[in-house]
């Protein structure tokens, strides 16, 4: 019996691990954006992933680590 | 107002931007938060970055571009353009994006308004009066 709440003890560690890991990058992933704003007022979302975004947040990037 | 004089300023408001920096589009540096070197190269990536947007802008038939923010888990990179001049801040993650933008164009309003009015063209010289008259 102690050996069986042992291994759902640790179950339920590991899943509680795995799902806070899963969260923490799926909210990385979407705050990792570039959004541009155009004079006529209107604004283009470019998500990570996207070939736009792609080439703009390396820059982006590297500007933050220059920044420092 | 100077340019260094308004972002000093701003920075001593702003508790979210770490770096602020006013630039031409060409990424020539005016004025910026951190020494000259690194301002140099913050200018050329800022440039680099909004001719990027731009392209993309150009790609897609858009309004000409007024702003940008990129935003990554470690931080944002902010660019407020006015004319040929633009203005860069970095903040930490998750800022109030709308007080930093709104910080940057006060920034770009308060340098264009310390700049000398654009003289007036001259006026073209008045034709001399026809004297004696062309009525005959």
């Amino acid at each position: 019996m102690p050996k069986r709440r042992i291994w759902l003890g640790a179950l339920l560690g590991a899943g509680s691990f795995a799902g806070t890991i899963f969260y923490r990058r799926r909210s990385a992933r979407s705050r990792t954006r570039v959004d541009l704003y155009f004079d006529d007022g209107s604004m283009l979302s470019l998500a990570t992933g996207s070939p736009d975004a792609d080439r703009l947040l390396p820059i982006a990037r590297d500007l933050l680590a220059e920044a420092g | 107002m100077d340019a260094a004089a308004a972002i000093d300023e701003l920075k001593g408001l702003s508790t979210q931007i770490e770096v602020i920096m006013v630039a031409g589009r060409d990424g020539a540096v005016t004025a910026a938060t951190v020494d000259d070197a690194r301002a140099a190269r913050l200018g050329g990536l800022a440039r680099d970055l909004v001719a990027g947007a731009d392209s993309v802008r150009d790609d897609l038939g858009r309004d000409a571009l007024a702003q940008l923010q990129a935003a990554t888990p470690d931080g944002s990179v902010f660019v407020v353009l006015d004319g040929d001049r633009m203005a860069v801040a970095t903040t930490g993650a998750d800022p109030t994006v709308g007080l930093v933008f709104y910080d940057l164009k006060t920034l770009l309003r308060q340098l264009g308004a310390a700049e000398p009015a654009p003289a007036e063209p001259a006026a073209p010289a008045e034709a001399p009066a026809d004297e004696g008259g062309a009525d005959a």
